[in-house]
């Protein structure tokens, strides 16, 4: 039997794709999860890829980044994962959200996204069902969508061809270390020598990285999406929301925060969040977050509001305390490597993220600067 | 109670849902899919697949094996997904 090179702990998107990208360049790659494979926050999202909320900074440049390497990398998979490259479009309904908006584009502008100022008619053309309330608008051409658990099992399945293991069901409990640094990982069934370990536990990283002697502070951040039934075609054809969305992203408010995001998936369902909700891991359903997610749902779009809703899931988004991912070398421990806390954002993130983390374990030039999401800086480590 | 189907009217005993209503009237399809038109009536018969769909009184997305009529329901077929209205 030959021991991997690098074992993976946590296969959600980010996890996947951080063992895709080590295998692209010849590693030898294990996967392991406590549960089934991509079944934690990978699949309780939307399946977001996202410029239209980001300004501009470190996180921008890795979605920019990502958003540039996605297209290759599902060609290499050849598995369809309902890539949608449908754009989105904010809103604003009143006039301060509209000033706000326009100042956001335009910084977002001149950090490379394609942010496009449309009059309400051009929302309306782009919309039909929009509310006639809306007074501004952008639309983000290369906003686009995928399906987080196809996509999280391709970047899966890619690993096994190269000669990878996954292995679903193995709980890591710590790391033995062998002169400090590295030597196997320690499961719930025995070990697993290694070269290198990388934790992608999503808000889960928190405790998993604490077992191994090396804690990262990653914190759950609860979000609730409604599904309604199936609709026609071209109901809603953009993600669409309004533009308190970027605020309610960046805020460190703990209280229920709700921002209307509307969008349709391959299967005709309308996907309606989001709520962001400081709950610890409480997985109960609070009433008044479905009830705020439907009301501003229909004040966004008016005709959904005699549509039925099939159901409603939620999950946790990992966050660190200054909303960064965090992406690198443990400063403490030689080998142990950390890819989490992209919060609801981490399934657009996953491709660069993969490729960010397997150029740093091999040495490789980066092709987005690391040091924003090192893991060694203040309120993240320890 | 009367309530009429695709047009033809139906007696409609008390505590009796859509679904049975139809079925005893010895039909078993009542809906066509999204995507292909095929035919679609009662599945799990406890609400949660969503595959009995009807339009009841111009509302599509209604679960027949969950709805008790009320008399003078107007109730069709449902073709695919449908708006409101």
């Amino acid at each position: 039997m030959r021991y991997p090179d690098v074992v993976v702990v946590g296969a959600g998107v980010i996890g996947a794709a951080c063992a895709e990208a080590l295998s692209a360049v010849g590693l030898h790659v294990t996967v392991l999860d406590r549960g089934p494979l991509g079944a934690g926050t990978s699949a309780a999202g939307e399946g977001n890829v996202l410029v239209s909320d980001k300004g501009p900074g470190p996180e921008l440049d890795l979605e920019l980044a990502s958003l540039r390497r996605w297209p290759d990398l599902l060609a290499d998979l050849g598995a369809d994962v309902e890539w949608d490259a449908k754009g989105g479009l904010v809103v604003a309904t009143g006039e301060t959200a509209a000033r706000t908006l326009a100042d956001f584009a335009a910084a977002q502008r001149t950090a490379g996204v394609d942010a496009r100022p449309v009059s309400p008619a051009e929302a309306f053309d782009l919309e039909p069902h929009l509310t006639r309330a809306v007074v501004a608008a952008v639309h983000y051409p290369q906003d686009a969508q995928l399906q987080p658990v196809l996509v999280t099992k391709a970047l899966l399945a890619a690993v096994r061809r190269r000669g990878g293991t996954l292995r679903p069901g193995l709980r890591a409990t710590g790391a033995r270390l062998v002169n400090g640094a590295v030597a196997a990982v320690r499961t719930n069934d025995g070990e697993v020598p290694c070269g290198a370990a990388v934790i992608a536990c999503g808000p889960w990283s928190g405790e998993v990285s604490a077992a191994f002697g090396a804690p990262v502070t990653v914190l759950p951040r609860r979000g609730v999406i409604l599904v309604t039934a199936a609709l026609p075609p071209d109901t809603v054809r953009h993600k669409v929301y309004d533009a308190d969305y970027v605020g309610a992203v960046a805020s460190g408010n703990a209280d229920l925060q709700v921002s209307t995001v509307v969008e349709s998936t391959a299967g005709g369902t309308v996907l309606i969040g989001s709520s962001r909700e400081r709950v610890g891991f409480d997985a109960s359903l609070r009433v008044e977050v479905p009830r705020a997610l439907a009301r501003r749902a229909v004040g966004l779009f008016p005709v959904l509001a005699d549509v039925p809703v099939l159901r409603a899931y939620g999950g946790f988004r990992p966050y660190a305390p200054d909303h960064l991912p965090i992406i690198g070398a443990d400063p403490r421990c030689p080998g142990l490597w950390h890819a989490t806390g992209h919060e609801g954002a981490g399934i657009g993130l996953a491709a660069a993220t993969g490729r960010l983390l397997a150029e740093l374990v091999t040495g490789a030039e980066p092709h987005v600067d690391p040091r924003p999401f090192r893991v060694d800086r203040p309120g993240v480590c320890g | 109670m009367r309530i009429t189907v695709d047009g033809e009217p139906h007696d409609v005993p008390d505590g009796r849902t859509l679904a049975g209503v139809l079925i005893a009237a010895g039909r078993v399809s009542w809906r066509t899919t999204r995507n292909g038109g095929r035919p679609r009536g009662a599945f799990c018969g406890i609400g949660v697949c969503f595959d009995c769909l009807v339009v009841v009184n111009d509302v599509p997305d209604v679960r027949a094996c969950q709805r008790f009529p009320v008399d003078g329901d107007t109730v069709r077929t449902q073709r695919g997904a449908e708006l409101p209205g």
